[in-house]
């Protein structure tokens, strides 16, 4: 049992390495969407600075909302969901392994690349290690909130639409919270208050969505209607 | 106490309570509707500020806390639904999204309406509002879902899921004037002490909000009439129901499975 969720982890990294579409997608769109903000708004860098926080936020939860389909939808294709449901392994920790697999390709680069793309939005410096911080507590309650979407859209055509609708509402706190971490902090003040939020929406998912997931995969795979 | 819960698990029993009760609550409505109107539209003084146009609140309120009440209710039958599997409760939560997504967008447009006078702006992105729009997002995600599968077995309880797991926002709603520093009205009513709003204007403002609980409750009864004539198409008293409905010569309802669109 103890063994189960390193393999887990292994098992989904070794998978989605492979296809390099699965974690390079959402790096790649994280920056085109960061460059085309000045590209559409304009390179003036007093705007640009202030709009940074938002900008850089807004991107990589946009990029981690078009991850999430991916969460299960190889296993789901193949079969292996439905085994993984069924088997004796307890559900949320393969769940918890599968996200953590998921969020080290699709939401630690975000993270490592965010303070490039932060010089480049003319954001100060005195505010890059919030916001790889805040980024990422942020990608991590992401990654869990997104999993439970999936889960509940899992073999749904076309799911990936609804799955945005679904999480949205639960990850507005999140980029609330985070942006305004990462704008407090470019404009010199501490941003001690929203970060500890922010790590405390992490603990209340880390807590509650695995499980979430679990019982949303039971309904939605295991087809006994 | 068991054997009255035991009723609503029988369809049937729920199908004629509803229909009897239905009438009640729809005359109840329209008698509050007419007075909370008079009292609020005609007799009510205006305000010392805002003049008449403070007027809207009377279907403004009712109608945000409306959006509140029947998401709170679609989560909890929800819940019922998936922890005792009673059948009812999900045709009741079915049937009240649309009910509570027409009150948001109510309230959402009264507002706007009530804010370009006052405010200044049809339009500001504070705590309360957002909420309110997210709470929207909510329940057409809801309904959304529930229409995305082709087992109506799985709509049902992947819908129910979405239900429970999106209850965190109504807290956030009620307690975000307090949160966050906005343009809103800090609450008026929910104090234990005096309200800060005069009786005569309060008066009409409860006769609306009962008014639209009742309004609510009998849109209810006759679309969960409806929602278990569609959940139990196949079985043997919706055959008697048909039959007698076409003088006893019909045929049986052929139960079309389509998932229940609300």
């Amino acid at each position: 049992m103890s063994g189960d969720f390193p393999r887990v982890v292994a098992r989904d990294l070794r998978v989605s390495v492979r296809s390099a579409g699965q974690w390079l997608n959402p790096l790649v769109f994280f920056v085109i969407v960061v460059t085309l903000f000045p590209l559409g708004i304009g390179p003036a860098p007093a705007m640009l600075a202030r709009i940074a926080p938002g900008v850089l936020w807004i991107s990589a939860l946009l990029a981690m909302l078009l991850s999430f389909e991916r969460l299960f939808a190889n296993d789901h294709r193949d079969g292996t969901l439905e085994q993984w449901v069924l088997a004796d392994a307890p559900l949320s920790l393969v769940v918890l392994g599968k996200v953590t697999a998921h969020w080290i390709l699709s939401g630690l680069p975000l993270v490592l690349l965010s303070p490039l793309l932060g010089v480049l939005l003319q954001l100060p410096f005195e505010a890059l290690p919030t916001l790889i911080v805040s980024l990422t507590l942020g990608t991590l309650t992401l990654a869990l909130i997104g999993a439970i979407g999936a889960a509940l859209t899992v073999g749904v055509n076309h799911g990936s639409v609804l799955l945005s609708l679904l999480v949205l509402p639960l990850t507005v706190p999140v980029l609330i919270f985070g942006s305004s971490a990462v704008t407090a902090a470019a404009e010199g003040f501490a941003a001690g208050a929203q970060l500890s939020l922010m790590a405390a929406m992490l603990a209340a998912a880390l807590a509650l969505a695995p499980w979430t997931t679990a019982a949303s995969l039971r309904v939605t795979v295991a087809s006994d209607g | 106490m068991f054997r009255w819960f035991h009723r609503f698990g029988s369809a049937p029993f729920v199908y004629r309570a509803a229909g009897a009760v239905a009438p009640w609550l729809a005359g109840g409505c329209a008698i509050a509707l007419l007075a909370g109107l008079w009292l609020g539209l005609v007799v009510a003084p205006a305000d010392y500020e805002q003049g008449d146009s403070y007027r809207i609140i009377y279907v403004h309120v009712p109608a945000a806390w409306m959006s509140m009440f029947v998401y709170t209710v679609m989560a909890l039958s929800s819940a019922v639904f998936l922890i005792w599997r009673l059948k009812l409760a999900d045709v009741v939560a079915s049937a009240s999204a649309p009910i509570g997504a027409a009150f948001t967008f109510i309230a959402l447009v009264t507002g706007s309406l009530w804010g370009k006078p006052t405010w200044g702006t049809w339009w500001v992105w504070d705590g309360r509002l957002t909420s309110e729009l997210l709470l929207l997002f909510l329940y057409l995600g809801y309904m959304a879902l529930r229409g995305a599968f082709e087992q109506p077995r799985t709509a049902e309880k992947a819908a129910a899921m979405l239900a429970v797991i999106g209850i965190v926002n109504i807290p956030v709603i009620h307690f975000s004037v307090e949160w966050w520093n906005t343009l809103h009205q800090p609450a008026t009513i929910t104090k234990i002490d005096k309200p800060s709003m005069h009786i005569s204007m309060l008066r009409p403002l409860l006769l609306m909000v009962l008014a639209f609980q009742l309004l609510y409750f009998a849109n209810l009864a006759v679309r969960v009439r409806s929602g278990l004539l569609r959940r139990e198409a196949r079985s043997s008293w919706v055959a008697e129901l048909a039959a007698k409905a076409s003088g006893g010569t019909g045929h049986a309802a052929s139960g079309d499975t389509a998932t229940d669109h609300g």
